[in-house]
């Protein structure tokens, strides 16, 4: 395993022995591609006219006045297919081409990463098959039709919760059934190095936008980035640049129906802290197993974290604090009515930390990222406001 | 049960004759009925039985094997309940814990493996396999096993690069496991060629570990062609696992199916013979 693949004894790379070269395979094109310049002027060029980038920094008057701080937003939710995903899938699509690969597979829970890795399977004439577990696939019926309109294979998971654990479990099938043609790309910074590590180098342009975006409103750096924290690719794309500046790191985690409730999927800010646990293929922080997954995003019910945001908050260079699911609905509903801005559920909860820490006086300026937007979360909010 | 103290029985399992190795998850789906299935494949021949201790969230395991898992698990097993699994087993063939690296490493209130491998050592159990353990990380859980004269088996798979296999053949003892083919556990029709690369290139390393072949056999003939292609033992799961799984889904008596077993692992364990016996048959 590349040493290069930990952080702080995170990570790793946990797999069964049938998959430790083909992922060893992944890490040689990774280390040689991402340091290629006509690799690089690629994606660059693809994420700038098929993707929409660079997504806007936008700062929010409204939200700044009340809560007398100046609050910042990245607006990954402008980024083609409404969230930060499609960074990750055109870089790791375009890597696959490069290694000679001709088939993309893909895990997806609320459908969000399936749907951009449709997109790009579309865009780079590749074939495409997303794992989706049949519950999921019923809640999130738009997405199925979305993949399927671009031409990827929506393949029903038809075991144990039907949902994204077991999706993932037959796509590592998959993949080691047709290792040879196939690239599987996985959708946040988790899972076995060097996926956590690639992730985060195709996530960082969020960063190293926002950086330069934000010098150039404000005359300074942010004093914190927030984020929310599934996995944590948007978190750890939008941190990444700023690793070295005096900029502090909030990670939002979805604290479900409340920390103490046993059921949210928080590892990291969670009361009950367990000793790290390997889990898909990573060393990292899971819940308790008394804790039900539970979050009223789907694209946050993880039960585990990108390892490297477990080192992060080992060393105190980021902290993690749990918001409910009725803090990130309030987001929600605010930052809409405020700003004519309606996020996604899992950037509400970054917004529900912000706003908690411009309450508790922490920071003069924060620089919130908007991974996505939230159309569609339409159908929870309207139960929940009474919308109809 | 006879085992609990001394050194590894496993090298012995394979001195004399082509190794018949069936694996099953301990307590699928209950604990009495998994019970007389292990005993049920001792008589059938087994020279070493691979005992999955279950993990609720194992990698890249085919669906066979993880609805064995959600079954004993929903059966109540527990790390505890495996250790008195093995301690009321009656058998006399040494038996090699299947488990996962999480369950490995925090049992117990020392770090490490090491709490694990003695408990497991004091109940009976001769040796581990650890699919989700890098070879990387397997220093500590190899010095437990030789403290205590336990194996620690390694898998090769036909992707596995020289480089890698060397240093898994180097960690191993007691047997080598050769993934037969690329893929997840799951009963498949035929042995191979890379099954027979694999095992060629295990013999280039020189090493003199004994060699078993996992993955995909299921019948008389699987269970001979692996052996005739070089391999010293045949490892087999899912077909077994798959019984056990019918008789579940069918209700039927947990006799029925351990005779059902037992027939498989005749056919199995004969099919292993058949191949060694005179030189002529399976030459290619």
């Amino acid at each position: 395993m590349a040493e290069q693949g930990t952080f702080e004894g995170y990570g790793g790379r946990h797999v069964p022995e049938p998959l430790e070269e083909p992922l060893a395979e992944l890490a040689g094109a990774f280390d040689q591609l991402k340091n290629d310049e006509a690799f690089q002027r690629e994606f660059e060029s693809l994420l700038e006219h098929f993707g929409g980038r660079p997504t806007p920094v936008f700062h929010a008057e409204t939200l700044s006045e009340r809560y007398d701080t100046e609050i910042y937003f990245k607006h990954e939710d402008l980024l083609h297919g409404g969230a930060h995903k499609l960074n990750n899938t055109l870089g790791q699509a375009l890597l696959a081409k490069r290694a000679g690969k001709e088939r993309l597979i893909a895990e997806t829970g609320a459908g969000q990463h399936g749907t951009a890795t449709a997109m790009v399977g579309a865009l780079l004439d590749m074939d495409t098959t997303v794992y989706m577990g049949r519950h999921d696939m019923g809640r999130q019926e738009m997405n199925v039709f979305r993949m399927r309109l671009m031409g990827a294979d929506v393949e029903p998971v038809e075991r144990g919760n039907e949902g994204l654990a077991e999706a993932v479990d037959a796509a590592m099938e998959d993949l080691i059934e047709r290792t040879d043609e196939t690239h599987y790309l996985v959708g946040s910074a988790v899972g076995p190095d060097p996926f956590p590590r690639m992730v985060r180098h195709f996530q960082s342009v969020i960063g190293r936008e926002a950086r330069e975006q934000v010098q150039e409103l404000h005359g300074d750096l942010p004093d914190a980035c927030v984020a929310c924290v599934g996995g944590g690719s948007n978190a750890i794309g939008l941190f990444h640049a700023f690793k070295d500046d005096d900029v502090a790191f909030y990670g939002a985690e979805p604290a479900g129906k409340g920390l103490n409730s046993g059921q949210h999927s928080a590892p990291l800010s969670a009361t009950e802290r367990e000793d790290p646990e390997v889990f898909q293929g990573m060393r990292t922080r899971v819940i308790d197993d008394g804790t039900e997954n539970h979050s009223v995003s789907a694209g946050l019910d993880y039960p585990a974290v990108g390892p490297e945001h477990a080192a992060l908050q080992e060393l105190g260079r980021a902290e993690y604090h749990g918001i409910t699911d009725e803090e990130a609905l309030a987001a929600f509903r605010e930052l809409s009515e405020a700003e004519g801005i309606i996020p996604a559920l899992e950037p509400s909860h970054a917004i529900a930390l912000a706003c908690k820490l411009a309450e508790a006086d922490r920071h003069d300026t924060l620089l919130v990222n908007l991974c996505g937007r939230g159309d569609k979360d339409m159908r929870t909010a309207a139960e929940q406001f009474d919308l109809s | 049960m006879s085992g609990g103290t001394g050194e590894s029985r496993i090298p012995a399992a394979f001195e004399s004759e082509p190794a018949f190795v069936p694996y099953l998850a301990a307590g699928d789906p209950t604990f009495e009925a998994s019970l007389a299935y292990v005993e049920a494949l001792e008589r059938a021949g087994a020279d070493v039985i691979e005992l999955g201790l279950p993990f609720s969230e194992p990698i890249a395991e085919g669906p066979t094997i993880q609805q064995a898992v959600v079954r004993s698990l929903d059966g109540g097993m527990t790390v505890e309940r495996y250790f008195e699994f093995v301690a009321a087993l009656d058998v006399d063939v040494p038996l090699v814990c299947m488990t996962y690296y999480n369950l490995i490493y925090q049992y117990g209130d020392e770090e490490g493996p090491e709490p694990f491998v003695e408990r497991a050592a004091a109940e009976g159990i001769d040796g581990f396999v650890v699919p989700d353990l890098p070879a990387e990380e397997a220093g500590p859980l190899r010095a437990a096993c030789d403290a205590h004269g336990r194996d620690l088996v390694s898998i090769v798979a036909p992707t596995t690069r020289d480089d890698r296999l060397q240093r898994l053949v180097d960690l191993s003892s007691g047997y080598l496991y050769v993934q037969a083919r690329l893929g997840v556990t799951g009963a498949r029709a035929s042995v191979s060629d890379r099954t027979t690369e694999s095992l060629a290139r295990v013999a280039e390393t020189g090493t003199d570990l004994p060699r078993a072949v996992g993955f995909g056999i299921s019948s008389f003939e699987q269970a001979r062609d692996v052996i005739a292609a070089g391999a010293d033992g045949a490892i087999v799961g899912s077909a077994l696992v798959d019984i056990v799984a019918e008789g579940h889904a069918e209700d039927r008596p947990p006799e029925e199916t351990a005779a059902e077993l037992e027939a498989l692992g005749r056919e199995l364990k004969e099919g292993a013979l058949a191949a060694a016996e005179p030189e002529a048959s399976q030459a290619d």
